[in-house]
């Protein structure tokens, strides 16, 4: 055991570290620095599903409100690369904390419904604000030095800072799982009446989850909005919630890698549809349908499932 | 057992990709970059790629390979982006062309301009591809929103329509295009008695606006948006009833075969080419339209044939593998070279990129009038190139010396 | 000029009956939302792509069969209708006994396919309808000019609503609908053939949705979007009114349409998103909705 690691989540984490290391070597680097940034995004999001049990549809709100915050403080304020990213953290906790103060108040459906109808209005609040610039987004965000000091104009500088923001997020997560805080969360995902009846607060604790998942979807979108120096109403709209559960779904709900797994897959997927018209919508449709209806563990869970062991 | 699966899955997924950067040949690639399924998939899409490719087959007894791409980029600023980094970082594309919707077109200038590529902007509106975001690797085809609210504008007041009322979509291309057709309209003499914006997009319904707009008793109804939503203000307004003149600030000849001469005629509308114009652009459109019967050339495809066939011209002049180098040194001589072709005849490109060619204000014509398929302009107003697009002074490009 | 609140009153009433057939909308669709929940337990995310194939049905009866708008309205729904039941029978109906969060998940699924189909034939900007003859032009009311056919989609939607309603509480059929929604198991055992409902009910629901969009289709193009919008605002408006009421379901989709109009006049800006600041403040007063039931 390591830092809440059993052996067998030990040697795969040391395999994706090695792949991490080794990957950029064969494959384009800026579509493995947004399969982290995914990655990232899609752990944060089942930090809410997996271990809570609460199924947000609004996620895009805070990876999209990240990735426009650090834009603009890199571009305006000349921020450096870990400040913006922390500053797009930062925006996601603080939204994440008035969303999750309305939403815990309803289960279920209904919470689904409720963060869908309100990252709805984050939307349209950013096709409005003139901070945002609307329908251009923000664009020639420059990829500042990190620290002040190291450019990162080269994109093999800022893979190995987007690898570093993604596996630093990626133990926190697995952190505050395994911590007294993260058991407590899992007592209320299997029976809230109990968790209610031992005398937890359970509202305090799910809004705080709720929190720390919204920061670290935003601390994903400042990364993003890093690697590709634009920030846009794509990073908050509707289907980027739909595609971050869908990333989630396939790889594993409730797994440690299979949201990670899932993002791989997802940018794969995406890279290779998107030339052919809108058959990205129709594909992503029908693997939500295959998923729901005959693979509800997704592909880790699965493969966990088969050995026998938590991945 | 764990890691060597997850090895295998990891592996599979690598082998999938189709990104390994491709050997450079010492062929010219050009790529067309633009929406292909979405609200402007009839006003560029598919035909400004066959239009491209016309140009390259005229060009293609001289010397070197060129061969054409093309992708659809959404309207999404970041799938724009994301292609066109691709493109230039791995696809050895060498100029990427059209590129409609003003976000996507200042987003892959960004990228043209961060890896000195060439970029010939067709499809987008905005006047900042040439000013405030301009680069020495871009050229700016066709048209932008100053030359629009100058000629629409201005010129609608001239011909007697002074009082105006705006529907405006509620982004920065909406207001961008009101405010500058304001200018032109006050600076006519002529009066705006009210404006509505409304949230932009997923706005279906214009009733409401429509209302208020006849509510003014305004002479000219100014549209400051575009595809779709004018196309469905334009039916509602005539379903309402509306009366006096429609002024549509960004409209192109395919929105008005989609609406049909019934519901379009009487509007007013600005583009620098149309097919019926003079004898050259009759004979190019005779050549391109047996590639493209049911979506007759727009001012848009003519931008992307003879930016391609000026982009091309330029290559031979300077020899190819100084192009594959430089974008700015591409451009340079594109606007060292005068243009001429058959779209827009002989014409020059300026300092800050913008192509210099006239803008015609150009009438819908009633169903009795239209003679054939297609003849739908009659020309109301002529702007010489000289005073239709922005003074190279005032457009703020960081690179033009005044 | 009468001027309430420093705005023209022509204004104001042209607006509150635009806000009227836009809640029309919200109506219809919230109803059939409610009426597929109450007795299956699913959020159908798919209704507001539904909806958008009614609207396509319509066109295509029109531009392939030469059918018209009058029997469309009828033949639009059928066919929605039965491509309800076939989703139920084939895929939602696999998800019994689950955490309804599945179903909003395979719903949603399906709404991708359905509109990423639809897209990739159609494309995005969508196609023309025009409005029958019998309804087009306009009525000078003296305070506003009202298109003839918007005045005819708020009655339409408005009878619609009562229809379902009265079935749903003075029918036999209503009664034992609602006694399935209360303990399926029980009606069972009365001998009724409660899975036959279930697939009815979803079947109803989607009808419903289809009709709204026979509705839509003169009014806006008909395009493979114009659902997806559309059911996010009904989601909100769900929230607001409770999903426990059809009668609730009615009332809020009217009003917030009239909300949203009252915004156009006086904050145009905030009409996309004053529908949400009243859930917000719905949810900070009433956490079950206005007229749903305690949970």
């Amino acid at each position: 055991m390591m830092l809440g690691f059993t052996r067998a989540q030990a040697s795969a984490l040391v395999a994706m570290i090695a792949i991490i290391i080794v990957a950029p070597a064969v494959l384009y680097p800026v579509f493995l620095m947004k399969v982290l940034c995914f990655g990232l995004f899609a752990s944060a999001f089942n930090l809410l599903i997996g271990y809570v049990g609460l199924l947000s549809f609004g996620h895009a709100a805070y990876f999209g409100m990240g990735s426009y915050v650090a834009a603009w403080t890199a571009k305006n304020w000349h921020f450096s690369s870990e400040l913006a990213i922390l500053s797009g953290g930062a925006t996601g906790g603080v939204l994440g904390l008035v969303v999750g103060w309305l939403a815990i108040r309803r289960q279920g459906i209904y919470f689904a419904m409720i963060t869908l109808a309100l990252s709805q209005m984050v939307y349209f609040f950013c096709l409005e604000a003139s901070f945002t610039g609307g329908e251009d987004g923000i664009q020639q965000v420059p990829r500042s030095p990190l620290f002040g000091v190291i450019p990162m104009q080269n994109d093999m500088a800022l893979y190995w800072v987007i690898a570093a923001v993604f596996l630093i997020g990626f133990l926190l997560i697995h952190r505050i799982i395994h911590s007294p805080f993260g058991q407590v969360l899992q007592a209320i995902r299997e029976n809230e009446p109990r968790a209610i009846s031992l005398g937890y607060r359970v509202d305090d604790y799910k809004l705080l989850a709720f929190v720390l998942s919204a920061a670290l979807a935003g601390i994903a979108g400042g990364a993003k909005s890093q690697v590709f120096g634009i920030a846009t109403l794509t990073d908050v709209h509707w289907s980027m919630s739909g595609e971050v559960i869908l990333m989630t779904l396939i790889g594993g709900i409730g797994t440690i890698f299979g949201p990670v797994m899932g993002a791989l897959l997802f940018g794969a997927l995406e890279t290779y549809l998107a030339q052919f018209g809108d058959w990205v919508t129709v594909t992503q449709g029908a693997i939500f349908v295959l998923c729901v209806l005959a693979f509800r563990r997704g592909i880790i869970g699965e493969l966990g499932n088969r050995l026998k062991l938590a991945l | 057992m764990t890691v060597s699966r997850r090895m295998l899955l990891g592996g599979a997924a690598v082998a999938a990709l189709p990104l390994r950067a491709r050997a450079q040949t010492a062929k010219i690639r050009i790529g067309v970059l633009n929406d292909q399924s979405g609200p402007y998939r009839d006003t560029g899409g598919l035909t400004s790629v066959i239009c491209a490719r016309q140009a390259v087959q005229e060009f293609a007894a001289r010397g070197f390979d060129v061969d054409v791409i093309a992708a659809d980029h959404q309207n999404k600023p970041d799938i724009g982006a994301g292609i066109a980094r691709q493109w230039y970082d791995r696809e050895g594309v060498d100029m990427i062309i059209d590129v409609p919707t003003s976000s996507v077109g200042l987003a892959v200038g960004a990228v043209a301009k961060e890896k000195d590529k060439a970029y010939v902007n067709v499809g987008a509106a905005t006047a900042d591809l040439t000013g405030k975001q301009c680069a020495p690797s871009i050229v700016h085809w066709s048209y932008d929103t100053y030359m629009l609210s100058k000629s629409t504008g201005g010129s609608t007041v001239k011909a007697g329509g002074d009082t105006w009322y705006f529907i405006t979509a509620d982004y920065v291309f909406g207001h961008q295009l009101q405010r500058d057709a304001t200018h032109f309209i006050e600076l006519e003499g002529g009066r705006v008695l009210g404006a509505s914006s409304y949230p932009f997009p997923g706005t279906s319904d214009f009733s409401a606006f429509l209302l208020q707009a006849q509510s003014t008793g305004a002479k000219v109804l100014g549209l400051c948006n575009a595809g779709a939503d004018t196309v469905n203000s334009i039916k509602q307004a005539h379903e309402f009833g509306w009366t006096a003149k429609i002024a549509a600030m960004l409209m192109f000849i395919t929105d008005v075969h989609a609406l049909g001469l019934p519901v379009a005629q009487g509007l007013t509308l600005t583009e620098s080419f149309y097919w019926d114009l003079n004898d050259r652009t009759r004979a190019f459109t005779d050549r391109v339209r047996p590639k493209t019967p049911n979506n007759w050339p727009n001012m848009i495809h003519a931008g992307c044939y003879a930016g391609t066939l000026h982009f091309l011209k330029a290559v031979q002049d300077l020899g190819i593998a100084e192009a594959k180098r430089s974008g700015t040194a591409i451009v340079n001589r594109m606007k060292a070279m005068p243009t001429d072709d058959d779209c827009f005849g002989k014409a020059y490109i300026r300092e800050d990129g913008l192509l210099m060619v006239p803008s015609y204000l150009f009438q819908v014509k009633t169903p009795a009038e239209s003679k054939g398929p297609w003849d739908y302009y009659k020309t109301v107003h002529t702007t010489p190139a000289d005073e239709a697009w922005r003074p190279l002074s005032e457009g703020g490009c960081y690179f033009v010396k005044t | 000029m009468v001027m309430i609140f420093g705005k023209p009153l022509i204004l104001l009433y042209g607006q509150l009956t635009l806000g009227l057939i836009n809640g029309a909308f919200y109506a219809l669709l919230s109803l059939g939302l409610a009426v597929i929940f109450g007795l299956l337990n699913v959020v159908n995310f798919a209704h507001g792509a539904l909806f958008m194939l009614g609207a396509f049905v319509t066109w295509g009866l029109l531009t392939y069969l030469g059918i018209g708008y009058w029997p469309s309205l009828v033949l639009a729904p059928l066919v929605i209708g039965v491509l309800g039941a076939v989703m139920q029978r084939t895929l939602i109906r696999r998800l019994a006994g689950l955490d309804p969060l599945y179903g909003l998940l395979l719903t949603f699924g399906c709404a991708l396919v359905i509109e990423g189909l639809m897209r990739n034939q159609f494309g995005s900007s969508g196609v023309p309808y025009a409005i029958p003859e019998a309804l087009s032009g306009a009525v000078n009311l003296g305070f506003m000019v009202l298109p003839r056919y918007r005045a005819w989609v708020v009655i339409a939607a408005a009878v619609m609503c009562l229809a379902v309603w009265l079935v749903i509480e003075r029918t036999r059929l209503g009664a034992l609908l609602r006694a399935a929604t209360e303990n399926a198991p029980l009606v069972q055992a009365f001998g009724v053939n409660v899975p036959r409902m279930v697939t009815l009910t979803y079947a109803a629901g989607a009808a419903l949705a289809a009709f709204g969009g026979v509705l839509a289709a003169p009014m806006n193009s008909v395009n493979p979007n114009m659902g997806t919008n559309l059911i996010i605002v009904v989601f909100a408006v769900v929230v607001i009114g409770g999903m426990g009421s059809i009668l609730g379901s009615i009332i809020t989709g009217f009003g917030l349409g009239i909300i949203e109009g009252l915004t156009k006049v006086y904050y145009p800006e905030g009409s996309a998103t004053v529908i949400f600041v009243v859930m917000v403040i719905v949810l900070l007063l009433r956490p079950a909705g206005l007229f749903g039931k305690a949970a």
